[in-house]
Order: C-alpha cells, then sequence, then structure tokens
C-alpha cells in the first residue's frame, strides 16, 4: 500500500517537474528582452530541478544514489542563481538596457508626462 | 514506472531544444549564455533520469560532476566576453 503511494507520488513530482521545465523553456523563448528571460531561465533550473530531483529520490528509498541525488540538488541550488547573477551583473556592467514598457525608444525627456500611468 | 520516468526525460529534451533556439537566436551574448546556462542544468537533469531509466547507480557520479563543470564554464564565459583577451579578433558585437 505505501509503495504504491510513494510511486504515485513520485509520478506527480516528475510529471509537474516536466512540465514546469517546458514552461519554463517556452518562457526562455518568448519574452521580449534578456533580464526577462534570466527570470524564465530561473524557473527551469531551480524549480523544475528541486521537483525531479525529489521525484527521483522517492524511487530509490534511502540509499547511496539517494545521498548523491541530494549533493546533486545542492550543488544545483547554490551555483545555479551565483551564475546568474554574475550573468546578470555582466550585462549590467556591459550596458544593457532592459527594455522598460512606456520608455520611448530615444531617451526619455523629462517634460512630456509618461502617456499611460 | 518506467513510461513516467521516459516522459519526463522526454519533457527534458524539448526544454533543451527550447533553449537551443533561444541559444542560436538571441540577439546578444547574454542571451546566448543563458541558454547554455538552461542547457547545461538540464544535461545534469536528463543524465539524472537516464541513470534512473537504465538502472546503473554508478551513473548518477556523472550528474554530479557535470552540475558543477556548468557553473565554472558559464563563469569563464562570462569573464572571456568581459576581458575578451581569450577571444580571437572580430568578435561580432561593436565595441
Amino acid at each position: 500500500m505505501m509503495a504504491i503511494f510513494i510511486d504515485i507520488l513520485s509520478w506527480v513530482l516528475l510529471i509537474t517537474g516536466g512540465a514546469f521545465g517546458v514552461i519554463g523553456g517556452i518562457g526562455l523563448l518568448r519574452f521580449p528582452d534578456f533580464y526577462t528571460r534570466l527570470h524564465a531561465s530561473g524557473i527551469t533550473d531551480t524549480l523544475c530541478a528541486v521537483l525531479i530531483v525529489f521525484g527521483l529520490m522517492l524511487q530509490s528509498g534511502l540509499s547511496l544514489l539517494t545521498l548523491k541525488m541530494v549533493l546533486i540538488l545542492l550543488f544545483l541550488l547554490f551555483t545555479t542563481p551565483t551564475a546568474t547573477h554574475a550573468l546578470a551583473r555582466a550585462a549590467v556592467l556591459d550596458g544593457l538596457e532592459p527594455k522598460l514598457a512606456d520608455q520611448p525608444q530615444a531617451s526619455p525627456s523629462e517634460e512630456e508626462p509618461p502617456s499611460k500611468p | 514506472m518506467n513510461t513516467v520516468l521516459v516522459a519526463t526525460t522526454l519533457a527534458i529534451f524539448l526544454t533543451m531544444a527550447l533553449a537551443l533556439v533561444r541559444a542560436l537566436r538571441g540577439p546578444t551574448i547574454y542571451d546566448r549564455i543563458v541558454a547554455v546556462n538552461v542547457f547545461g542544468t538540464k544535461t545534469v537533469l536528463a543524465v539524472a533520469l537516464i541513470t534512473y531509466v537504465t538502472g546503473h547507480a554508478d551513473l548518477i557520479d556523472v550528474a554530479l560532476v557535470y552540475a558543477l563543470i556548468n557553473f565554472i564554464a558559464i563563469v569563464t564565459v562570462l569573464k572571456l566576453v568581459k576581458t575578451r583577451d581569450l577571444a580571437a579578433e572580430g568578435s561580432e558585437d561593436p565595441r
């Protein structure tokens, strides 16, 4: 009885992990500029990885394999945000302007108020 | 049980394909680095999933090592983009 429950739970985790991965991938394509794509890549990196690794850990129970899966999750959760931070910083230092909604293409002139709030 | 694992692996491969499309299309260098970063992380997950599909428990070390190497690769590429001294001449970005 318990095994079936664990199997179903790990199935759910695996499927939602895969779904979030695909959602993040689609977001990576559809977002307008670099900084929003960072958010999309964040979804796939952290949430999808956590769900899939937990789903897999349920599969293997208490074993060396699960310990290594925990280590993988730890490394991923430490290194991916750091890499994303370094990436965003490098982009900002390189002068990559985020695409703001109501900013006209030219530099925003102060005297005319922005049209929509 | 195997079908769910294979289905998740296919979803991960789809994500990797989408990341590759972004890598090819990305206007700036940084879009490409984001795509490579996502691709690397998904490789880790794909290898982990394949470990469970095939049942060879010692394949997990590949995913373990790759999770670290991917991070080092991203930081190295960032340093390369910033200092440009390793890059060959004529990188397409206007200075």
